[in-house]
């Protein structure tokens, strides 16, 4: 078997285990957001990886959550149909705006900057609707009584949503190893190098990278929407927005989005550097945590361009062939 | 198996290419020669669908190509080389060939035949098959030979070279000029090859076409068309000295 096999599998059983090691609702609740997000960043890099730097996220993140919750709180429809209606809404507007953007070949800086125009719209259309959304205010998905519910997809216990964000986790990190693993991986990197050539040897340019924007939306939206689920609390900052699409990036590129577990190194990394701000300087100076996150996107954009785990695996290999 | 009817090409309101027309037979070589800025690349564009053309026709095979995306273009069995090598910076040069061969056949083949196929066209033009090599190593005639090589990987039936010997010193000049020659024979692809001087491409081709400002000035066989009064004239100039050379 291959290391994009054993790995996962092994982080896997090891995280299946730490509810039986004895471990706190905080350390389980920590382990939870690194597996969601690990899942929504490792969905972004699906088509960051090309060279498709997506400011976007955000709202396809949103719609996600916001569509599973009011489908919930205003139609009862249980989220196992909400959430499948809010990929699909999300995976719609996705080819909506990316259509266009791959036909009239919108790339680089430009498509940032759309994808960043549809975060702004679909944040500011939240709190705009505040009658249905609650606005800036968030949403509350209505509680079932007992607290847990299968239908409602609500658990009181954080080591069932632990459970559900690893099998999620792992679900986003064998669409990584099949994109990976596919020609189409090939295809992507020779359109993220020259269009033009790339079909002038028979690929067909827009299928090939509407297809990735897709799958990436989608992924994305239903991590939203797990994510709505288990905080049981949603607002346009924390789930969709421009602060979202940006932490999102950051994260990929911290964690390193060309190799598979780079993305949830990313996720990690970033959670573990925020709660250690937050107990070192503590809430008083608010923008202290996101000036320094700003500072290290900076430097590690810099100084480690594949990000914390494609350093590692670049170290080894040159250790390798000096070895060798 | 292809034919060209007042095919014309304008940029705003320069004509760069301009009522070309021409037929070419299966398992010909024809040679397209003409000076820098004579519309020979503009042509190709608009044979492979890189641009669309201002108006003229293109039936390739019984069918009408003209308008046609590059890709369509390219599963319909016309490859084409660029004159300035655009290789896949990102990928090896085995993979670069390797995806050509496997969208070009319109992913009618598998991963693993995909690859033998590359393989085979990095072999007809003498590049390594090692598959750890990147494009890095490659120089001018390396990139060149590349770009052959993803164009035979899609396995064409009708390949559009261009300027294959810019930039190559003369014997590989002598070599390119084999690669094509064998192409054809082992192949039996038909080719149009481009380029801007006449040189080894005379000996190889079966008919040549020349083109100046966008126009056809003279077509023939090669002896004809190296005689060919105008063709004097574009390539030397009306300096009386250059004519005598080129006479003598
Ligand atoms: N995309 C373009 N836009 C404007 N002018 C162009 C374009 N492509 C080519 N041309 C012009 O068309 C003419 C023919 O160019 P080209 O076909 O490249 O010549 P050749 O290949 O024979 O050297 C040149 O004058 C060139 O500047
Ligand atoms: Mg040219």
């Amino acid at each position: 078997m291959q290391r994009d096999v054993i790995a996962p599998l092994v982080i896997a059983a090891l995280v299946a285990l730490a509810p039986f090691a004895g471990q706190t609702d905080y350390f389980i609740h920590i382990l939870v957001q690194i597996l969601l997000w690990g899942f929504i960043y490792t969905a972004w890099s699906l088509m960051g990886r090309f060279g498709l730097v997506s400011l976007g996220h955000g709202a396809f993140m949103g719609i996600g959550a916001y569509v599973t919750v009011l489908l919930w709180n205003f139609f009862e429809l249980t989220p196992w149909i909400g959430m499948p209606i809010a990929v699909a809404a999300a995976v719609a507007l996705a080819a909506i705006v990316g259509w266009p953007c791959v036909r009239l070949r919108i790339v680089g800086h430009y498509f940032a900057l759309v994808t960043l125009a549809l975060t702004a719209v679909v944040a500011l259309s939240i709190v705009g609707l505040r009658d249905i959304t609650g606005g800036s205010l968030g949403l509350t998905p209505n509680r079932e009584a007992a607290g847990t519910s299968i239908y409602a997809f609500q658990f009181a216990s954080k080591t069932v949503f632990l459970y559900v964000a690893l099998v999620l986790w792992l679900i986003g990190l064998f669409v990584w190893r099949a994109v990976d693993r596919g020609m189409g991986r090939y295809a992507l990197q020779a359109i993220s190098s020259d269009e033009d050539a790339s079909a002038s040897v028979g690929i067909n340019v827009g299928v090939e990278k509407i297809r990735i924007i897709l799958l990436s939306a989608g992924l994305t939206a239903l991590g939203g929407a797990v994510f709505g689920q288990y905080q049981m609390y949603i607002n346009p900052e924390t789930v969709s927005g421009i602060g979202v699409s940006l932490q999102i990036v950051f994260a990929v590129v911290a964690g390193g989005m060309f190799v598979q577990l780079g993305p949830t190194v990313g996720a990690a990394f970033t959670l573990i550097l925020a709660e250690t701000l937050r107990i070192l300087i503590g809430n008083e100076y608010h923008a202290a945590d996101t000036t320094i996150y700003g500072l290290m996107l900076v430097l590690f954009i810099i100084f480690m361009p594949k990000g914390i785990l494609g350093a590692v695996f670049a170290g080894l290999e040159r250790a390798k062939a000096k070895a060798a | 198996m292809l034919e060209v009817r007042d095919l014309t090409k304008r940029f705003g309101g320069f004509t760069a290419v301009s009522g070309v027309s021409f037929d070419l037979a299966e398992g010909e070589i024809l040679g397209l020669i003409g000076p820098n800025g004579s519309g020979k690349s503009t042509t190709f564009n608009c044979l492979s669908g890189l641009y669309l053309p201002t108006s003229g026709n293109v039936r390739f095979q019984g069918r009408d190509i003209a308008g046609w995306s590059s890709s369509r273009v390219c599963h319909a069995g016309i490859a084409r080389t660029f004159q300035i090598p655009r290789p896949f910076k990102n990928l090896t040069i085995l993979e670069n060939v390797a995806v050509s061969a496997y969208y070009g056949r319109a992913r009618s083949v598998s991963r693993r035949e995909a690859f033998v196929h590359a393989e085979e066209a990095l072999a007809m033009v003498r590049l390594p098959v090692d598959p750890t090599l990147g494009i890095g190593g490659l120089g001018a005639a390396g990139l060149k030979k590349l770009e052959l090589a993803r164009a035979l990987a899609t396995g064409p039936k009708l390949l559009l070279a261009d300027e294959s010997l810019g930039g190559l010193d003369e014997s590989e000049m002598d070599q390119a000029a084999d690669m094509l020659q064998a192409i054809r024979r082992d192949k039996g692809i038909t080719i149009i090859w481009v380029e801007h001087i006449m040189g080894v491409l005379m000996r190889v081709v079966d008919r040549v076409m020349v083109l100046d400002h966008g126009e056809v000035i003279a077509s023939g066989t090669p002896a004809e068309v190296a005689a060919h009064p105008k063709v004097i004239e574009v390539y030397l100039g009306s300096d009386p000295t250059a004519r005598q050379h080129a006479q003598a």
